[in-house]
């Protein structure tokens, strides 16, 4: 089934058009109203009329995380804030958020992608599903369920952290879908097995995103639970979830390239690089009117494919994720920077700079270790003391990152130092083979 | 008597201990007295040597973290309830005893070695 066969299965040329079309509307809107992207167009003798046809999108800057920040929080709005109706905001390197606007379009855009993409995993008005991300600034929540209400299925919005009630509402309600974590749905089927229930659930179809995660976490929760799982994508700066997901070809996440252009740069030399070349992906978006953006970097990298899928669609897959091209980890869903360990370290005093983060994944939940050092400013001769450090110092990072780490105390040459590129993280998840 | 004791953090793996100890065989320092506390995560030893600031640079050299504070030393006495009169004292005067030790070769006597919230303050308290 295909939700919007219009938008999903043009030919090439006709999606090129179209992007282009969008591209330049987009790009005077965003140069009459946007001083930021004014000013970074103007300094490069750029305007509106350059950009007509959607090849001309590599005229174009970037725009990065960095951006966000630093225009926190109004100052990439396109449209008057009276047109804002939500806000959502996703967690960045230092203390303050990036904050995302949406006026009503942007959540009809949003919620149809997230219809495409529910409907591209078989669901229909005919599915109950369960919403189990967290409802909040996250878009997790709130993104799968307007999709879902969009498509006419039946929705439970039971958000996250109680499995019991989940298990119990997914029998009772019979269940047939559920948008979680992957890493989240294992726990669950673990806890179904664990109580024998996994022959009573009805469920057929699972929606998994918000974290990166294997074929072989795909493989295990589709024979354990019976079911299908589908690999959904999307970022809060974007949208949200649903900026692409796979079908049934499991052949890469098809975006929906109406409403996101998607490029593939190479991180150093920022060139756009050729389709099935691993690059870094970039977002134009071509539709969003509250806060739009243009050749956003997300850091992501992968590759893109235009051959005509077998389930139909002609738009772009986005090929296996192989890791990032910043340092940014994705633990438990939440984003975290090493540097935000640097920043919390700072507001506890008697503690240095230095850190070492090991992640890894036990019982398929993310571990967050952070090692600190003792050293004699942070030292005494009472365990009371430093068990007391560390617990402020797990506060501090709690605060800072959003996510409980177990903070270990470590010799202080047992630490590398900070002295800019020293490597601070061990990731032994291998989530990228 | 207020003396001075050198703590050492030691991480929770093998081989610490020793090493701590190679480095005191090396520069001939003598060990008075020892204890070693851990939890699940790291270790603490406490040390109670002759002269613990070159103990403690020797140590600092080989990247170890230490630091060397007053602790109380009480030469005990071989008779019933004597420790539990003087610890008696201590909390009568509402300080709380951090931990505390025995060093049996100390002086060529047997003391027990007493860090409180307050050395100074209860070190007069013990000998008034
Ligand atoms: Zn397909």
């Amino acid at each position: 089934m295909i939700w919007n066969e219009t938008k999903e299965c043009m030919s090439r040329d006709e999606i090129a058009h179209l992007q282009g079309k969008r591209l330049h509307a987009q790009i005077s809107k965003v140069y009459h109203n946007v001083e930021f992207y004014r000013k970074k167009m103007q300094a490069l003798g750029l305007e509106p009329s350059d950009i007509q046809t959607i090849d001309d999108v590599v005229k174009l800057p970037f725009t990065t995380y960095a951006d966000l920040r630093e225009n926190y929080p109004y100052g990439l709005l396109a449209v008057p804030k009276e047109e804002i109706v939500r806000v959502h905001a996703s967690s960045g390197t230092t203390g303050k958020p990036k904050l995302l606007c949406y006026t009503r379009k942007d959540i009809d855009i949003w919620s149809e992608c997230v219809s495409r993409a529910m409907t591209m995993a078989g669901l229909t008005r005919n599915d109950v599903l369960q919403v189990g991300y967290g409802y909040g600034l996250f878009t997790g929540g709130l993104g799968a369920h307007y999709g879902a209400e969009n498509l006419g299925a039946m929705v439970i919005p039971m958000s996250t952290g109680n499995t019991q009630k989940l298990i119990d509402m997914m029998i009772d309600c019979e269940v047939t879908a559920i948008a979680c974590t992957p890493s989240y749905l294992l726990h669950v089927a673990e806890a179904l097995e664990s109580k024998g229930l996994v022959d009573k659930v009805k469920l057929k179809v699972a929606i998994c995103g918000a974290e990166p995660w294997t074929e072989e976490m795909r493989k295990q929760i589709e024979a354990r639970l019976n079911i299908k799982a589908f690999d959904i994508y999307g970022l809060t700066e974007i949208i949200g979830p649903g900026v692409a997901c796979d079908c049934e070809a499991k052949k890469g996440l098809h975006i929906y390239e109406d409403h996101f252009y998607p490029e593939i740069i190479d991180p150093d030399s920022l060139e756009q690089l050729p389709a099935g070349k691993l690059g870094e992906l970039c977002i134009t978006t071509l539709t969003k009117e509250g806060m739009p953006l243009i050749r956003y970097r997300t850091r992501d990298l992968t590759s893109l494919e235009y051959d005509k899928c077998e389930c139909g669609r002609t738009i772009a897959r986005i090929q296996r994720f192989r890791g990032r091209s910043d340092d940014m980890l994705v633990i438990r869903g939440v984003n975290v920077f090493p540097s935000q360990i640097e920043t919390a370290l700072l507001t506890v005093s008697g503690t240095t700079p230095n850190y070492f983060i090991t992640v890894d994944r036990v019982n398929n939940s993310d571990t967050f270790d952070v090692a600190i050092e003792v050293d004699e400013k942070f030292f005494s001769d009472e365990i009371r003391h430093l068990e007391k450090l560390r617990s402020k110092v797990e506060n501090a990072i709690h605060q800072t990152v959003g996510l409980k780490a177990k903070v270990k105390l470590v010799e202080p040459n047992a630490l590398p130092h900070s002295d800019g590129k020293t490597k601070h993280v061990e990731d032994r998840r291998k989530l990228t083979d | 008597m207020i003396i001075k004791q050198l703590s050492v953090f030691l991480e929770n793996r093998s081989g610490t201990l020793q090493e701590v100890l190679k480095i005191l065989k090396k520069e001939n320092i003598n060990i008075l007295a020892l204890s070693l506390a851990d939890t699940s995560e790291f270790g603490l030893l406490r040390l109670i040597v002759e002269d613990p600031l070159p103990a403690k640079e020797a140590i600092k050299a080989a990247g170890y973290t230490s630091s060397v504070n007053e602790v109380i030393s009480i030469e005990l006495k071989n008779e019933a309830g004597y420790l539990s009169s003087l610890i008696g004292k201590i909390s009568e005067s509402g300080d709380n005893i951090e931990y505390m030790y025995a060093a049996p070769y100390f002086d060529g006597k047997v003391s027990m070695i007493i860090k409180t919230d307050n050395v100074r303050k209860d070190n007069n308290i013990i000998e008034s």
